[in-house]
C-alpha cells in the first residue's frame, strides 16, 4: 500500500503500481491526458516504468474550455 | 459581384480560412460550445489545461466534441500569474499530445487580469528557445509590443479592454501603432463586447480577432457567433477596400450639373 496524492487528493494504492496501472484504474485514455509526477512530466512511453511510491503527487491534467 | 483575391490568414506557419479565433470558456454546456464554435466558422480555439476530474469519470470532455483533429487547439496559460506556472502548464499541454503552438498569458492583477509584461517577455524567451510558437497576450504598449517580437512572439496579442469585461476598444491609437509595426500578426485579444467592435479593429487593419465572452455570454451565443464572423468578415474587407477620408464639409452625392 502506498498513499499518494492525486490531483490534490489523497489517494490509496497498491504498491508496485505504476502510472500507466493508476490510469487504468481510473478508465483515463492517456491519450488525452498529460502527467507530472513530483514536479516533472513524464512522456507517455515511460508510463509503464514509472512506479508509485508513498507521499508522492501526481498531477493528471487534460484540456477544458478556456479563453 | 466583386471577385476578391483571396486572403488567407497566416499564424505561425498555418494557414486559417477565418480571421476569428474563439475561446471555448464560459458557455452552458459543451453543445453549446460545438454549436457556437461551428457558427464562428474559426479554425482556431483557445482551450486551457486543468485537472481531471478523477471522481466523475462519466463527466463529458472537451475534444468529445470539438474534434482537435479538425479544428486547431491553441493551449492557453489562463489562471498563470508568473512565469513558471505558465511555462509548466504550457510544457503539460505540449506532453497531451505535441501541441507547440501556444496562447502565453501571464497575468498580474486578479482584479483587471491586466497581464504582467515582465513576467510575459521572460517567458516568451524561454518558450521560443523551447521551441514553442507563441501567440502572446500583451499589453497594447507599442514598445512591449515590439520587443516580444523581438524575442520570436508569432503573434502579438494585444487586449482591447481588460478580459472579460466587454468594453470595446479602448485605445485605438496603440493598436494603430502596434499594426503599423508589426511583421508577425497582431490580433486583438480580450474586452471586445459586441460584433461592431470586432469590426472596428479588423478596419484598423488588425489581422484577426479573438473573442470568447462577447460570444459565450450573449443572450443567443449561437447567434451571436455568427454576427462575429460576418463582422470580421465586413471589417476586413473594409480594411482591404480602404476607407474614403473625412471632410469637415459636406460634398453632394448627386451631380450639381443639369438640376432642373
Amino acid at each position: 500500500m502506498a498513499k499518494i496524492q492525486l490531483n490534490g487528493k489523497k489517494v490509496v494504492i497498491k504498491t508496485n503500481y505504476s502510472i500507466f496501472d493508476l490510469l487504468k484504474k481510473y478508465k483515463i485514455s492517456n491519450k488525452k491526458v498529460a502527467i507530472e509526477y513530483n514536479g516533472i512530466i513524464i512522456q507517455k512511453r515511460n508510463y509503464k516504468k514509472k512506479f508509485l511510491k508513498d507521499k508522492d503527487k501526481v498531477e493528471i491534467v487534460h484540456f477544458i474550455g478556456g479563453g | 459581384m466583386v471577385k476578391l483575391k483571396k486572403d488567407i490568414f497566416k499564424v505561425a506557419g498555418k494557414s486559417l480560412d477565418s480571421r476569428l479565433i474563439v475561446g471555448t470558456g464560459k458557455y452552458k454546456n459543451f453543445t453549446e460550445t460545438a454549436k457556437a464554435v461551428k457558427a464562428s466558422g474559426a479554425n482556431m480555439v483557445t482551450v486551457a489545461v486543468r485537472r481531471i476530474n478523477i471522481l466523475d469519470k462519466k463527466k463529458p470532455i472537451l475534444t468529445d466534441y470539438l474534434n482537435p483533429k479538425k479544428i486547431i487547439y491553441l493551449p492557453n496559460t489562463a489562471g498563470c500569474y508568473n512565469s513558471e506556472e505558465a511555462l509548466r502548464t504550457l510544457r503539460l499541454a505540449r506532453e497531451m499530445g505535441g501541441w507547440k503552438l501556444v496562447k502565453l498569458e501571464v497575468l498580474g492583477d486578479k482584479r483587471t487580469l491586466y497581464p504582467n509584461m515582465l513576467e510575459t517577455i521572460k517567458s516568451t524567451k524561454i518558450l521560443v528557445k523551447e521551441g514553442f510558437k507563441v501567440m502572446v497576450y500583451c499589453t497594447d504598449d507599442p514598445l512591449l509590443a515590439r520587443n516580444l517580437e523581438d524575442n520570436g512572439a508569432s503573434a502579438i496579442m494585444p487586449l482591447a479592454s481588460p478580459i472579460g469585461s466587454g468594453l470595446g476598444l479602448q485605445n485605438k491609437t496603440n493598436i494603430s501603432l502596434i499594426i503599423k509595426q508589426s511583421k508577425v500578426p497582431v490580433i486583438v485579444d480580450a474586452g471586445i463586447g459586441t460584433a461592431s467592435d470586432a469590426t472596428i479593429a479588423m478596419e484598423l487593419g488588425c489581422d484577426g480577432v479573438l473573442i470568447n465572452s462577447a460570444i459565450a455570454n450573449a443572450k443567443k451565443p449561437i447567434l451571436m457567433a455568427t454576427a462575429f464572423k460576418e463582422a470580421i468578415t465586413s471589417g476586413r474587407n473594409s480594411y482591404l477596400a480602404g476607407r474614403m477620408r473625412k471632410s469637415d464639409f459636406a460634398s453632394p452625392s448627386s451631380p450639381s450639373k443639369g438640376i432642373i
